[in-house]
């Protein structure tokens, strides 16, 4: 079971290390072809990432040592995020499973790294965008507990993986209406999490608008590819993660060369489409106000309370 | 004699021998001399609390010639823990002070108080009956009075702060006195052992246990008892409010298990609720109050207030589920708001002492002064930042094992094979992993902020500027504070089975160490390995580290003196984000909660009502609870307090025709 375990974590994050930056270029070339420029193509962002591990960095002077660990911080939270998340399989280690606690406190370790980062810059930027990426991601993480809490009650466990698994043991539980509103509240915390629309627009760098861009304002050559790495990767798992909970089929929970392919080639594809399905859904949303944010939020919020009251008192 | 009555007797000696050398050493000598003994005294404690954890029985009796119960000083497993937490702060605490006291804090009477303050804090949890706990109780509020009104003659802030202190820590006495004297009636004795055998759900009990919820849950910074804190912690010398915050915090906390293990264990499901609304409230508002706080000591008093709502919402969701019968449920509750309590215990001490080392350094408390310390002062960076993790829950500290077993005990409480436990659990569970979960994010927040305005960018003020890194006794009790953060959190199977065993061998079972020193709660089928995230992590690095050592020797960083700065190359330091900003949008997304006082001033350059010359803000979060509550409060209280006086007028004849009518009442009540 373990080498199971080992197998399957290291094609995880061989897999979303390659897919990541491609799930970003195909997202950018679709949404440059629905507004009907040319695009600069599915493989910019790999192309970006060479150029940038190439290039010096440019640092200021005095600054502490955050501007050189919290990229490497930033990506080997999404790395962990990889090795974690039940994505090409749900066979889990023994001692880490994908414990849905252990898994957010992993990604907020990026948050923090982040936002830290995006501070040691020492500019308005800098603060400003670490600021609001805080107040964001404080008022994310009840959504985002609460919805997979609603999750965890019908398989009786909060590992990932086990959720996961009684999803393709039982597929009813996927469109009952607990699960509907567990699902959309989780994908608008991810939303938000990630830095997509309508919370932040990632194609932005208007300074009165920006979250994510202005933390990285400061930063240069690979501090800069780890941090963009760091959010593709983040993104992709995630994306992964919605849809292994939607459409769990093709997910390894027998070991095996020919399981590990059809698991390898089918979360490739589900993340593809939803990817492109959510550039779809966001040529036509508008970044909402910074200050409407939290009514978006505590409306997720309600959908997942609801969710998780529903499945005790209903079930 | 027992080990355990050699240990307290030599805690007593040593507190003895502190006190009197405090007051006879020489100016110059007075710190370390006290300070030695001091740390002996908490050494001491820690030895007795350990061996009481250990099984160790045995004690002292006070010779005392009271128509009460005998009072007996002998620590149970659980006592000995929360001495041993208490202890260990004080060494942490006493190796800070020795350093840094100067001026007043250093003074004849300042260093007389430490020990007494220490050595009621270590009595407490050894007490067993309810006089010599509340005699322990008294010398603790006394010592800590004392040691907070160091500074009275200078500021007249200290001197406000003492008074609240001496009102609030008064009143949680007068409702613990009152707690107890209710189960002494319905039990006749004054020992614990007796008072335990009070009637489970009569009326003696539910009031005592209110009362004792009170009284104690004013001790533990509860809302809405928690208004003295951010008057008092802030006022203290550092070392004092680490002390404070770090360990006599946990004494308010010792003493709610103590109501709800020991003296009334079978709890109706309603007093668990009671618990999970008050800690729930206290959490939400002590963190909402500190992420949009911009003094250092403020924000951590806050931060107190919001940890020990959480060791309450623990503690109440523990009594809910035991009423249930979801017992697997309720222990790793109970056992994860003990855990809570220690890795409080550590990371608010090392972040207090922190403050402290900042406060040494630059003379500045306000975080919109502050910026750039994290090359001048690596050390106190390091502790402060490694302590801020644990307070965030960040793995691999202490804080998140807590955080992560007490998430777990709730989500696995609704629930019982399958069954609904009750309505009420299944309501209040998800509410309380909502609570937690806005918790956790505005702690994050919160210690974002403290840590990367304090530490990171460039400095804000000339103080901080110029700051350096503090003298090296301090440094040692940091960075040891810093390391216990990271030691209890990478080991937590066996700090939970130690932790758990005090409560007795059926909540032994419920925690358990697997694989490398993780934890696992066999009862609700959960494990967490810290260790093995720390293996992982290191394994993945590894690849990007290779990486960059390749890519670093082919392209080395440079380094200029502002590489982009907004596209301006005259931003200022000035013009970097303070504290106040940081938080400004929370404050707007809370204001209906927070009620902020905002006031813009802005001048005009001449006629021009387009130029501006200057703009002046000023913006201020007052507590809400003081000034709804308590002002009004204390002005009703002022107002009848300025009538008695023309009932006390000065004149003997009226005082003695008081005193007349006071014995006719007297005698007609005893013949009725």
């Amino acid at each position: 079971m373990i080498w199971a375990a080992i197998v399957i974590a290291i094609a995880q994050v061989a897999v979303f290390v390659v897919l990541a930056p491609l799930v970003v270029g195909v997202m950018r070339q679709v949404r440059a072809r629905l507004e009907g420029r040319a695009g600069p193509g599915v493989w910019q962002p790999w192309r970006d990432v060479r150029k940038l591990l190439r290039k010096n960095p440019v640092r200021a002077q005095g600054s502490s040592g955050m501007l050189r660990a919290g990229p490497v911080a930033v990506l080997v939270s999404s790395l962990l995020l990889c090795v974690l998340l039940p994505l090409v399989g749900t066979i889990p280690f023994d001692l880490i499973p994908s414990d849905l606690f252990v898994i957010v406190s992993v990604m907020l370790i990026g948050v923090v790294a982040l936002a830290l980062v995006g501070l040691d810059s020492g500019t308005a930027f800098g603060g400003m965008g670490s600021s609001r990426h805080m107040t964001v991601a404080a008022l994310v993480e009840p959504t985002l507990l609460l919805s997979v809490y609603a999750l965890s009650i019908p398989a009786g466990s909060s590992t990932l993986s086990l959720i996961v698994q009684a999803r393709l043991d039982t597929p009813e539980i996927i469109i009952s209406p607990v699960s509907v509103l567990a699902i959309v509240a989780l994908a608008i915390a991810i939303m938000a999490e990630t830095g997509r629309l309508p919370v932040d627009n990632p194609g932005t760098h208007l300074e009165l608008t920006m979250l994510h861009e202005a933390m990285l304002i400061e930063a240069s050559g690979r501090d800069l590819a780890w941090l963009e790495l760091g959010s593709w990767l983040k993104l992709a798992a995630l994306l992964g993660l919605v849809a292994n909970l939607v459409v769990p089929w093709g997910v390894v929970t027998d070991f095996g060369a020919f399981a590990l392919l059809l698991g390898t080639v089918t979360i490739a594809a589900k993340v593809l489409v939803l990817a492109v399905l959510l550039t779809v859904g966001e040529v036509f949303l508008a970044k909402v106000r910074l200050f409407q944010v939290p009514e978006l939020l505590a409306g997720s919020f309600a959908l997942a309370f609801l969710a998780v009251t529903a499945s005790y008192l209903v079930a | 004699m027992t080990v355990l009555g050699a240990g307290l007797i030599l805690q007593l000696a040593l507190a003895a021998a502190a006190v009197i050398i405090a007051f006879t050493a020489a100016p110059a000598l007075r710190a370390r001399a006290t300070g030695i003994p001091v740390t002996l005294l908490a050494l001491a404690g820690i030895v007795t609390g350990a061996a009481a954890m250990s099984g160790a029985t045995g004690g002292i009796r006070l010779p005392l010639a009271l128509p009460t119960d005998p009072l007996i000083l002998a620590p149970d497993p659980l006592g000995g823990l929360f001495m041993v937490i208490v202890s260990a702060v004080g060494v942490l605490v006493t190796t800070f002070g020795i350093g840094s006291a100067t001026g007043p804090a250093s003074s004849r009477t300042a260093w007389a108080a430490l020990p007494v303050f220490l050595v009621g804090m270590q009595l407490v949890p050894a007490a067993t009956d309810s006089v010599s706990f509340l005699l322990a109780w008294e010398v603790m509020t006394l010592g800590s009075t004392v040691l907070l009104m160091a500074d009275h003659a200078s500021r007249a802030s200290v001197a406000s702060a003492g008074i609240w202190y001496s009102a609030m820590s008064q009143l949680s006495f007068f409702l613990v006195l009152a707690g107890f004297a209710v189960l002494a009636a319905a039990t006749g004795g004054t020992s614990f052992a007796t008072l335990a055998t009070v009637e489970p759900g009569s009326g003696a009990a539910n009031l005592a246990f209110l009362l004792f919820l009170l009284g104690f849950g004013g001790k533990a910074e509860l809302v809405p008892f928690h208004v003295w804190v951010p008057r008092v912690l802030p006022e203290a010398p550092s070392h004092v409010s680490a002390a404070m915050s770090g360990a006599m915090v946990k004494i308010g906390v010792y003493g709610a298990l103590l109501v709800c293990v020991r003296l009334l264990p079978e709890a109706p499901p309603w007093w668990g609720i009671l618990i999970m609304i008050l800690g729930g409230a206290s959490a939400l508002y002590g963190i909402l109050q500190a992420s949009v706080s911009s003094d250092l000591k403020v924000l951590l008093a806050y931060s107190t207030t919001e940890n020990m709502g959480l060791v309450f919402l623990g503690l109440g969701a523990s009594v809910l589920l035991r009423s249930s019968d979801a017992a697997a449920a309720a222990d790793a509750a109970l056992i994860a708001a003990l855990l809570l309590a220690v890795s409080h215990a550590v990371f608010k001490t090392t972040l207090f002492l922190g403050a402290g080392a900042i406060s040494h350094a630059t003379d500045e408390r306000n975080l919109d002064n502050l910026g750039g310390l994290g090359v001048r002062m690596p050390w106190t960076a390091f502790s402060f930042g490694v302590a801020s993790l644990g307070a965030a829950s960040i793995p691999i500290t202490s804080g998140f094992v807590a955080e992560w077993m007490l998430l777990q005990s709730l989500i696995h409480g609704g629930r019982l094979n399958g069954e609904v436990v009750s309505v009420a659990a299944s309501v209040a569970m998800p509410l309380a992993v909502a609570v937690i979960a806005l918790t956790a994010g505005l702690a994050l927040l919160t210690f974002v902020k403290a840590y990367g305005i304090a530490f990171l960018a460039r400095p804000r003020s000339s103080a901080a500027a110029l700051a350096r890194e503090v003298p090296p006794l301090m440094r040692v009790s940091l960075v040891l504070g810093a390391l216990a953060v990271l030691a209890l959190g990478l080991v937590p199977g066996p700090v939970a089975a130690v932790v758990a065993a005090t409560f007795g061998p059926q909540t032994a079972l419920a925690a358990a160490p697997v694989g490398l020193n993780g934890v696992a709660l066999p009862g609700i089928d959960a494990v967490l390995d810290p260790t093995m995230l720390l293996v992982l992590s290191a394994l993945v690095a590894l690849p990007i580290l290779i990486v960059i050592a390749v890519s670093a020797r082919r392209h080395p960083a440079r380094h200029s003196a502002l590489p982009w700065g907004g596209g301006g190359s005259r931003a200022r330091p000035r013009m970097q984000y303070t504290a106040t900003s940081y938080a400004e949008p929370l404050v707007r997304v809370f204001d209906d909660v927070l009620k902020p006082s905002r006031d813009v001033q802005v001048t005009h350059v001449g006629e021009s009502r387009y130029l501006v010359e200057r703009v002046t803000v000023q913006q201020k979060v007052s507590d809400v609870i003081e000034t709804r509550l308590y002002r009004p409060l204390l002005n009703v209280v002022q107002r009848y307090g300025v009538l008695a006086r023309h009932a006390a007028n000065g004149s003997i004849h009226r005082y003695l025709t008081y005193s007349f009518v006071a014995f006719l009442i007297l005698l007609i009540v005893v013949s009725l």
